[in-house]
């Protein structure tokens, strides 16, 4: 909220500094965004008058200009088209700074005629956008004044951050009581005005929808004069960010503004018969006064007449109703409506107003008839005219609650010693009412309810800063652990993979529908009502398509040799377990860059060597795993598996992925990606650990080759291998695979070295015989063929 | 010859033999090790070193401080519904709090309440309070989402939660706590810190926490100076969350707090663009990347 200081000390009586107020404001709640302080910025440049303008002898747009400054003639080179004589202008002198731009002005030769200083237009010193021209002062202008005191600009702006609880800070006055009550001077009390009325008000006021609108004081003021608002209102509104318009739509904004009281003055030559509050009906139109027609429906609280809809109740007004500058006779609103309602309204129809942004913290509702008489008095004031007695709809007492108060209770929470005395003198300065036990809330503070708001009343107004620090006392003994075995396993999972060379990367839990169809495709309830854009608009059931833009990304700024990976969600549903937390990596061109011994390509075998070690550092045995070929659509069907646990549970996916997936995502080189089910891991258990038996005796090692189907998976043979023998094998080991010449087309051989060893002696020819008998066996059951 | 003699004899032949046999041989060994000559100038085995990224290393930073201080690490989902993300928090449906939020909404079954992307990561005291009995002292790091995105801001970004239940707790542990853990996290002895009020549904009173800085020509130091950058929300736990997870507010009180973890990385580690964070840049990663075996420990302290 944007307000000028002048306005503050309307209300506030202080001789705290600038400086003071706002470092106060931030400290209680009220943050200092910015402040516009004009006076110190512009305090430099001067008045003077141009008393000669001719044409510069050696550029066509520039004029040379004889100026009378304080301190005698100057020459000035200026570019400025209304540059003349006879205007008065703002003067920067040497030395002086640009506000804009931070430059110093220097004497200095323009194209070889010396300029002594500039002339300055309002969009230099940030006064308006117009940079075309310069300045043209007030022809009253003292020449060597200060444009601050010419222009009037001695005013800085606040503008100030309020929370979404402090309705009543939306108006200056409120600001004013929060800064009284830390001690930065006093709150002037607001006199009530007396006003003749004369006769009761001619159109009666009928609330419907008392749900939506407690109470409506109406009031007609007859023979009023619309015009231009006076020059200390303009001014207000301006420095506010407002634009003023006209008297009565000014006293409107001015009552916005410094008491956060929106209010609505109806054209009474427009109305037809009497007002009512009421739900809106469907199919209603309005017609705002932005412009812009809305569907009302019955969650809107409508002021309407007899004919149709005037309003959007505390939103936004109708434009049939507005005031003009022909409009005579007015009716005044003065209503609470309630913020539930507001809400909801302004939501359904997305229209912010400054109404709207204070119904919907809560009005002082205690502020109603008071309203009522000060707006009344203005009107009169500035426009003239009657003003008729006000009509009341509603009911105009509201019940604010009785909160328990114990200081001690206070003291406690904040870790604070604040004496009772204290306390009690800083909530009765917020306008609290002391019942002694009890703290009534005043009208105006809707937000506060329980103890724990007083304490917040309390704790602000000393001060945060006042509250010692103390240490949160540690555990007594030994922490437990801070992160299960679960967490651990992710952790370690990250360090594993930035060990194996792939960069860690994090990228959006969201796609678009295109990236999320090329993996499977996403359920229509994990589809965002709202998203930013269509490139994030489904929750992603995969986190391999952002790892692809980034390949490209990288690709397009000659990085060709990459390694990424991510540890995230994916998404299967919208529950808690439809969310799975996946390992995904990618590799693509080289495995390690170039070099001189040797360049190779990454492969298959890289990600499944990722995968392998993920798996291990995250405490999982892979020999416990089965490797299919039974992969998801997005894989090289040829160069690619599964680690499958039992014949259902999916613990990784690996190899190349499909060239058609790619193209789909304009990937245009081949990538390796392999992606970990961290879920689908069993439990890691605590292992203990048995006592280590080795075997002195020799072990010894026996090679054989088989020819088996060029399809047929080596790790067929081997299991068929390892069952051959059960406890003298040790170890198998596959040391070549081969096909062509000396091998029949269609088939490879496998070559395979296998460890034997006992524990308790040195195995004799005849049993290393026995077990290789066992062994070329077991391996024949699978069609194998001893080469 | 007398057998002394040719003993004698024997053994000067034998040695003489040895000899020139060494002679030989280390001749043999020279010329072999001559004809094996390797330039070592030439680079070594490749060692291709990858890295964690400064989010995920900050979060283990911060696990680290917290740890010592008894805190477990607590965990939620990203999709939240309407209770625990909102109503649960304090946060009623007209709540003007509720516009803060800028939330995102999932189709769900296609009605109302829709599921929603969670705003923050304050779900997770709720999931915890409703769960488990006090005294509780969790952290909760996790990934966020807002609707929101320009230069400061990503749609997607990280939150680490801390929430403290127990018996007489009061404000000054949590401006303590504060304190200790980001000057811990900065490195410093003391951090100025200054406590602003402000407002959350969920916290009462509320408070907004800027440390000290300086900013100069490019660079900012944490710890000196006069200018103020905001790090972290918190306040005591509101009594009616209390009572939204069955805890008695006579009873129990406490404190919570959030950090934006990128912010926390963007002032430790000198990244100065947000969005960089998630582009995926190789070069990027190599520059602001640490290594997997940078494990953060306060054994040898988490100062950049």
């Amino acid at each position: 909220m944007k307000f000028p200081l002048s306005l503050l000390k309307r209300f506030l009586i202080t001789d705290a500094s600038l400086e003071t107020i706002s470092t106060t404001l931030t400290a209680i709640g009220l943050e200092v965004d910015a402040i516009e302080d004009k006076a110190t910025q512009l305090k430099q440049f001067v008045v003077a008058e141009i008393i000669h303008a001719e044409k510069h002898p050696q550029a066509d747009k520039l004029q040379v200009c004889k100026v009378n400054a304080a301190q005698g003639e100057l020459q000035i080179v200026c570019g400025a088209p209304n540059a003349r004589a006879g205007i008065k202008v703002a003067l920067a002198n040497i030395g002086t700074n640009i506000p804009t731009n931070g430059m110093e002005i220097k004497k200095a030769a323009v194209r070889g005629v010396e300029s002594q200083g500039m002339l300055c237009s309002g969009a230099e010193l940030g006064l308006s956008t117009d940079g075309a021209g310069i300045i043209e002062l007030p022809l009253d202008a003292i020449i060597g004044d200060s444009i601050v005191d010419v222009l009037g600009l001695g005013d800085p702006v606040l503008d100030i951050n309020v929370t979404a609880n402090r309705g009543d800070c939306m108006g200056v006055y409120g600001i004013a009581r929060d800064l009284a009550a830390a001690g930065l001077g006093t709150l002037k009390p607001l006199c009530v005005p007396e006003i003749k009325a004369s006769g009761a008000c001619p159109i009666r006021i009928t609330i419907a929808d008392a749900d939506g609108c407690p109470v409506f004081v109406g009031r007609a003021i007859t023979g009023v004069k619309n015009s231009a608002s006076p020059e200390w209102l303009q001014r207000t509104l301006t420095a506010a960010g407002m634009r003023p318009i006209s008297a009565l739509v000014d006293i409107t904004n001015y009552f916005s503004l410094a008491f956060g009281r929106p209010l609505h003055v109806y054209d009474m030559a427009k109305l037809s018969g009497n007002i009512t509050v009421r739900n809106g009906v469907d199919g209603e139109q309005l017609l705002a006064l932005n412009d812009k027609t809305y569907s009302l429906a019955p969650r809107d609280c409508v002021v309407a007449d007899d004919g149709a809809a005037l309003g959007i109740g505390g939103v936004m007004g109708g434009a049939s109703t507005g005031v003009s500058e022909t409009t005579t006779d007015v009716l005044l609103e003065v209503a609470v409506f309630t913020p539930e309602r507001i809400a909801k309204t302004a939501r359904a129809l997305q229209i912010d107003s400054d109404a709207r942004t204070r119904f919907e913290r809560g009005v002082d509702v205690g502020f109603v008839e008071m309203a009522d008489l000060r707006v009344t008095e203005l009107i009169i004031e500035l426009c003239g005219g009657v003003a008729s007695e006000r009509a009341v709809a509603g009911e105009l007492k509201f019940k604010m609650p009785e909160i328990a108060f114990d200081a001690n209770t206070i003291n406690a929470l904040g870790g604070v010693n604040v004496t009772e005395a204290r306390q009690r003198e800083i909530l009765t300065a917020l306008g609290f009412r002391d019942h002694g036990t009890h703290m009534h809330a005043p009208t105006w503070r809707h937000d506060c309810s329980q103890p724990a708001d007083l304490a917040e009343e309390v704790l602000r107004i000393v001060g945060y800063d006042n509250i010692p620090l103390a240490s949160l006392p540690k555990p007594a003994t030994i922490s437990r652990p801070a992160i299960d075995g679960k967490q651990a396993r992710v952790s370690n999972v990250r360090r594993a993979l930035a060990n194996r060379g792939l960069h860690e990367a994090y990228s959006w839990g969201f796609c678009s529908a295109n990236q999320a169809a090329a993996f499977g495709g996403q359920a229509e309830a994990l589809h965002l009502i709202n998203p930013i854009s269509a490139e994030l608009s489904v929750m992603r059931p995969n986190i391999l398509p952002h790892l692809l833009d980034a390949l490209k990304a990288n690709a397009a700024r000659g990085l060709a040799d990459v390694a990424l990976f991510e540890v995230g969600a994916t998404f299967t549903d919208v529950t808690p377990t439809g969310q799975r937390s996946v390992a995904t990596g990618v590799r693509t061109g080289l495995k390690h860059g170039t070099h001189w011994n040797s360049s190779p390509k990454a492969d298959v075998f890289d990600v499944k060597a990722d995968v392998l070690a993920a798996l291990e550092t995250a405490g999982f045995d892979a020999n416990k795993a089965q490797i299919s070929r039974n992969v998801p659509a997005w894989y090289h069907p040829g160069r690619s598996g599964a680690l499958m646990l039992g014949p259902k549970t999916v613990l990784a996916t690996f190899g190349e992925l499909h060239p058609a997936t790619l193209k789909s995502l304009g990937v245009d080189f081949p990538v390796l990606a392999f992606e970990i089910h961290l879920d689908a891991l069993p439990p890691s258990k605590a292992v203990k650990r048995k006592a280590l038996m080795t075997s002195d005796f020799q072990s010894v090692t026996r090679d054989f080759a088989f020819v088996v189907d060029g399809g047929m998976a080596a790790s067929e043979l081997v299991k068929a291998i390892n069952a051959a023998e059960k406890t003298l094998l040790r170890d198998v080991s596959i040391f070549d695979v081969y096909a062509g010449k000396g091998v029949d087309a269609g088939k490879k051989s496998i070559a395979l070295t296998v460890t034997l060893q006992a524990d308790d002696r040195t195995l004799t020819d005849a049993e290393i015989e026995t077990v290789a008998k066992a062994i070329i066996a077991s391996a024949m059951k699978t069609g194998a063929v001893l080469r | 010859m007398i057998g002394a003699d040719r003993t004698a004899a024997t053994a000067a032949l034998n040695a003489a033999l040895d000899a020139r046999k060494a002679a030989l041989e280390a001749a043999e060994l020279n010329e072999r090790l001559q004809s094996e000559f390797t330039d070592v100038t030439l680079p070594a085995a490749p060692n291709p070193r990858g890295s964690i990224h400064p989010i995920t290393q900050v979060t283990k930073e911060l696990i680290a401080i917290f740890a010592d201080f008894g805190f477990v690490v607590a965990e939620g989902p990203e999709i939240e519904d309407d209770f625990h993300n909102f109503s649960a928090l304090n946060i009623p449906e007209s709540h003007p709090a509720r516009q803060m939020h800028d939330t995102f909404y999932l189709k769900g079954n296609g009605a109302e309440p829709f599921p929603v992307l969670r705003t923050h990561t304050s779900p997770v005291q709720v999931r915890t309070m409703v769960s488990q009995k006090p005294p509780i002292r969790i952290i909760a790091p996790g990934t966020t989402y807002r609707s929101d995105s320009d230069m400061t801001h990503t749609p997607m970004f990280h939150q680490i939660e801390g929430l403290v239940i127990e018996k007489n707790i009061h404000m000054g542990h949590l401006k303590g706590l504060l304190h200790d853990a980001l000057a811990a996290f900065f490195g410093l002895e003391k951090l100025p810190m200054r406590f602003r009020a402000s407002f959350f549904p969920f916290t009462e009173p509320s408070a907004e926490v800027d440390i000290g800085c300086r900013r100069g020509k490019g660079e900012l130091v944490i710890g000196e100076g006069n200018d103020w950058l905001e790090v972290a929300g918190c306040g005591m736990v509101h009594p009616n969350v209390l009572r939204n997870c069955g805890l008695d507010p006579q009873e129990w009180q406490g404190f919570a707090f959030g950090c934006g973890i990128e912010r926390l990385a963007m002032l430790k580690y000198n990244i100065p663009d947000l969005r960089t964070m998630f582009a995926g840049d190789v070069r990027w990663a190599k520059h602001y990347g640490f290594s997997a075996l940078d494990i953060p420990s306060l054994i040898k302290g988490v100062a950049a």
